[in-house]
C-alpha cells in the first residue's frame, strides 16, 4: 500500500503544473471563451505533452502509465482551470483517430434520458462522442444540429444545445460507456478536487495582502477557519480521488463504483464550498467579474454535473454500503 | 501508487488474522463500563496476549521491547484487530501512545528499565495529568506547581478530565518548576505513581454519564527528583517530542469504530419499520447514508496517505489536525443521522425492541470527545491556517 504519489509522479504534476502555469495563465483560460476563442495551438502543445495518452500503452501512442497518473495531471489542469474537452480527449484517445495528437477536437455527452442535450465545446469541436446504456458512438459535429448558447453559465465552458443527435459510428457497446462513465466521472473529481486548490490558494494570497483595521484580512480567526476548512476539504476530496484513481488500476481491492462515486461527493464538494470561500474572503472585489474567483466556481458547477451529479452519487455510495 | 498489499503485508496480514481469530475467541465477557478493576484486569490481559504474541508495542523500536513494526504493518494490525472485533487499547492507551515513547525518545536507561515493560505487558496503566481547569487550549499557562526540596519534588496543585485516572498506576504530569517564567519555559515533564500521599482522584462524570476521567486534586505529593524526564524547565519540549512520532496510525481504531457504527445503522434502517416502509427507504436519509459512507471511505484513504507518507519518514504539515476535524464533523453528523433513524426511541438509553439505542446515542455523544479532546477544532483549525496557510498570527 502506498496512497502518496511517488517521486516520478511528483515531477509528471510539476511538470503539468509549470506547462499550465507557463501556456495557460488565467487571461489565456478567460480568452478560450471568447467567440472563435478556443485556441487549437495551445491545445496541441497540451497534447504533445502527452496529456491524453497517458494511460495508453506505448503501442498505441501512448506513455504507459497507469489510470491514476492520468488523474494526478487532470488535477493539476483543474487548479490552473485549463480549459477544453480533457476528459473527453483522455477517455477517446485511443479510439478516435487525431485526439491523442490534439488535431482533432473532440466533445462528449452523456445522452440524458429525458431535459435539453446540453454539451460543453461543442461548437469548437470536430467530433461528437454520444454515451448511452448501450455504448459509445461517434459522428462529425457537423452531423449534430446544435444552437451555441450566447451565455454560459461557466464563461469558459462555452456549451451548446443540441436539437438531435446524428445515429453516428459505434465505437464500443454496453462495456465501454460503463468503463467510460466510471472513468469519465473520476477525471471530472480529479478536476474538482484542483479547481478546490486552485480557489483556496487565490483566497490565502489576497487573505494575506488586503488589509482591514490596519492589518492582513487573513489574520481574523473568522476568515482563517473558513479557509482552513477549505483545505481540509481539499485533503479529503483528493484522498478519495486518488484511492478511486489506484482501484480503477488494482480493482480487486474494493467497490471501484463506490469510490468513485464518493470522489464525487467530495471533491464536488470541495471544489463548490471552496470557491464560495474564496468570494467571500475576496470581499466586493470577489463580485465582480474581474477577480477569477469567480470563475472556479462556475467551473465547477460544470464538473459536478459530468457523468453524474451529487444526488446519484449518494444514493449509489448508500445502495454499495448497504449490499456490501 | 497501490493499494494492494506487498507480499510481505499480506503474509503479515494473514499471520495477525490467524492469531487473532484465536485470541479473540479466548476471552472473557467484557466487564461493565464503571467496573474500573474489571476493566483494567480485562485490559491487561488482552495486553498481556499482545505481549506474549510479540504484537505489544507494534510500532516501538525492537530495542526497547516494540516490534519495530511499518507504519503499514501497524495500519494492518490495527485493521484486522477491528475486523476480528478484538479488544482496543482501552486503558493503556496513554501508556503505549504517548508516555511510552516519551521514555524511550527522552528517558534516562534506569527510567526505561523501569517503565517500559510494564507499559508493554499490561501490568501498568498510565493517565496523562496536563489540563487544569484554568488551562486547556492554553496549556502552557498551566500552575501546578511542583518545588524542589532535596530529592523530591513537592507537587500542589490541579488537574482535570483526566482520562482513566482511576485505573491507573502512573500518570505523566506536566507542572510548573519555575513560576517566575510564563508559558511554555518553565515548564517540566514528571512521572507521578498515583499511589503517593497527597492525590486525591475525584471522578467527573462525562456526558454519558460514566466516569471515564476524574480531576486530581495534589496536596504536597513528593515525587522523586529521579522521574523527571529530560531536564527540569524543558517540559513542553519533552512534551512534543511525542508527536514527532505520529505516523498517520493515532486515529485508526475509532475510526474503524466508526465505520463498524455506519454499518450497523445501516442495518438497523432497513429493518425500522417506518409508515408502511422503512428507514432506508426514505430518500432523505439514505442520501445522509451516501455522503457519510463517502466522508467515511475518504478519510479512510486520508490515513492511507497519512501512513504512506508516515512510512516514508514524517508527516505532511497539518493532516493530523486536518485529519481529527473531518473526522470529528463526520462523527457528529453520523450521531445526528443516528438521532433520526431511531426517532423517538432515541428518548430511551435502554434498548428498545432490542435496537442498540443506548450505544448509538452514546456514539452520537462520543463525537463531542473528538471535537474537544486533544486540541478543539478551534484550535486545530487556527494551526492549519497559521502553520499550513502561513496567515499571519492573530496578535
Ligand atoms: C473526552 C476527553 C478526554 C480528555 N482527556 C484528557 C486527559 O486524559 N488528560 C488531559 O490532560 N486532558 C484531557 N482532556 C482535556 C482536553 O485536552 C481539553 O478539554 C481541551 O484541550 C480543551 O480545553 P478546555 O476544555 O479548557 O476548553 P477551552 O480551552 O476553555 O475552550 C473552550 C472553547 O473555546 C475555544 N477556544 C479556546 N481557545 C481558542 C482560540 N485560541 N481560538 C479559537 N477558539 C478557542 C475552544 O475551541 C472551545 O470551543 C480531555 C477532554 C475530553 C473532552
Amino acid at each position: 500500500m502506498d496512497l502518496q504519489p511517488t517521486d516520478d509522479q511528483l515531477a509528471l504534476i510539476e511538470m503539468v503544473t509549470g506547462f499550465a502555469s507557463d501556456r495557460f495563465p488565467i487571461d489565456v483560460v478567460r480568452s478560450f471563451g471568447e467567440p472563435n476563442g478556443f485556441d487549437r495551438d495551445r491545445w496541441t502543445e497540451l497534447a504533445a505533452l502527452g496529456t491524453f495518452g497517458l494511460a495508453l500503452s506505448e503501442g498505441e501512442g501512448g506513455v504507459g502509465l497507469d489510470f491514476i497518473d492520468a488523474v494526478l495531471v487532470h488535477e493539476a489542469l483543474g487548479s490552473a482551470l485549463v480549459p477544453g474537452p480533457l476528459l473527453a480527449a483522455t477517455l477517446s484517445a485511443g479510439l478516435v483517430d487525431g485526439v491523442l495528437d490534439g488535431s482533432v477536437l473532440p466533445a462528449i455527452v452523456d445522452i440524458p434520458h429525458d431535459g435539453p442535450i446540453i454539451v460543453e465545446h461543442f461548437r469548437s469541436s470536430d467530433v461528437l462522442l454520444m454515451v448511452d446504456d448501450d455504448g459509445v458512438r461517434v459522428a462529425p459535429s457537423a452531423h449534430a444540429v446544435g444552437i451555441d448558447v450566447v451565455h454560459s453559465t461557466d464563461p469558459t465552458s462555452p456549451v451548446s444545445i443540441l436539437e438531435s443527435v446524428p445515429a453516428g459510428d459505434l465505437i464500443g457497446g454496453p462495456e465501454l460507456a460503463v468503463a467510460w462513465r466510471q472513468r469519465g466521472s473520476l477525471l471530472a473529481s480529479a478536476q474538482l478536487s484542483g479547481n478546490s486548490t486552485g480557489s483556496t490558494n487565490l483566497a490565502v494570497a489576497y487573505a494575506k495582502e488586503r488589509e482591514q483595521f490596519g492589518r492582513p484580512i487573513g489574520s481574523f480567526q473568522g476568515l482563517k477557519h473558513l479557509l482552513a476548512d477549505s483545505w481540509i476539504r481539499t485533503e479529503i476530496a483528493r484522498s478519495s480521488v486518488w484511492a478511486a484513481g489506484v482501484m480503477i488500476d488494482e480493482s480487486d481491492v474494493g467497490s471501484v463504483d463506490r469510490a468513485v462515486s464518493g470522489a464525487r461527493l467530495t471533491a464536488a464538494r470541495a471544489a463548490t464550498e471552496n470557491a464560495k470561500t474564496c468570494v467571500q474572503v475576496h470581499g466586493g472585489m470577489g463580485f465582480t467579474w474581474e477577480v477569477d474567483a469567480h470563475l472556479f466556481l462556475k467551473r465547477a458547477w460544470v464538473l459536478e454535473t459530468v457523468f453524474g451529479s451529487v444526488d446519484e452519487a449518494a444514493e449509489i455510495v448508500a445502495r454499495l454500503y448497504a449490499a456490501d | 501508487m497501490h493499494l494492494r498489499d506487498s507480499e510481505s503485508d499480506a503474509q503479515f496480514r494473514s499471520e495477525v488474522r490467524e492469531w487473532l481469530r484465536g485470541a479473540v475467541a479466548s476471552l472473557p465477557e467484557p466487564p461493565a463500563t464503571e467496573d474500573w478493576p474489571g476493566r483494567r484486569t480485562f485490559d491487561a490481559h488482552w495486553q498481556g496476549l499482545l505481549f506474549e504474541a510479540g504484537y505489544a508495542g507494534i510500532n516501538w523500536p525492537s530495542e526497547h521491547g516494540g516490534r519495530g513494526a511499518t507504519p503499514t504493518e501497524h495500519l494492518i494490525f490495527l485493521e484486522e484487530s477491528a475486523a476480528a472485533k478484538a479488544p482496543d487499547v482501552g486503558i493503556g492507551f496513554v501508556g503505549q501512545m504517548h508516555a511510552g515513547p516519551t521514555i524511550i525518545a527522552e528517558g534516562t536507561e534506569a527510567q526505561k528499565s523501569h517503565h517500559l515493560r510494564g507499559i508493554l505487558t499490561g501490568d501498568h496503566a498510565w493517565c496523562q495529568g496536563f489540563s487544569e481547569p484554568g488551562s486547556g487550549s492554553d496549556l502552557a499557562s498551566l500552575r501546578t506547581r511542583a518545588f524542589r526540596d532535596g530529592d523530591d519534588y513537592v507537587i500542589s496543585g490541579q488537574k482535570i478530565w483526566t482520562s482513566h485516572a482511576m485505573a491507573a498506576d502512573y500518570c505523566e504530569m506536566l507542572v510548573r518548576t519555575d513560576p517566575n517564567e510564563l508559558k511554555h519555559k518553565g515548564i517540566s515533564w514528571l512521572i507521578m505513581p498515583m499511589n503517593l500521599p497527597g492525590i486525591d482522584v475525584r471522578p467527573l462524570v462525562t456526558v454519558h454519564g460514566s466516569t471515564e476521567f476524574a480531576e486530581l486534586f495534589l496536596d504536597e505529593v513528593r515525587v522523586p527528583v529521579s522521574n523527571l524526564i529530560g531536564e527540569e524547565n524543558d517540559g513542553w519540549r519533552v512534551a512534543n517530542v511525542t508527536l514527532s512520532f505520529e505516523r498517520g496510525t493515532g486515529f485508526v481504531g475509532e475510526l474503524l469504530d466508526t465505520t463498524s457504527v455506519f454499518r450497523d445503522l445501516i442495518a438497523l434502517a432497513r429493518s425500522t419499520k417506518r409508515n408502511g416502509a422503512t428507514v432506508w427507504d426514505v430518500d432523505g436519509i439514505r442520501h445522509e447514508f451516501g455522503i457519510l459512507g463517502a466522508d467515511l471511505d475518504a478519510l479512510w484513504a486520508f490515513t492511507k496517505r497519512n501512513v504512506s507518507q508516515g512510512a516514508r519518514g514524517g508527516m505532511v504539515m497539518g493532516s493530523g489536525s486536518g485529519f481529527k476535524v473531518a473526522f470529528a464533523t463526520t462523527q457528529h453528523r453520523l450521531g445526528d443521522l443516528a438521532i433520526r433513524v431511531l426517532d423517538r426511541a432515541s428518548l430511551s438509553l435502554d434498548d428498545v425492541d432490542g435496537k442498540p439505542t443506548g450505544e448509538l446515542v452514546h456514539s452520537k455523544l462520543h463525537a463531542f470527545a473528538i471535537s474537544l479532546g486533544g486540541g478543539t477544532t478551534q484550535i486545530q483549525q487556527n494551526i492549519i491556517a497559521e502553520r499550513v496557510l502561513g496567515l499571519p498570527r492573530e496578535r
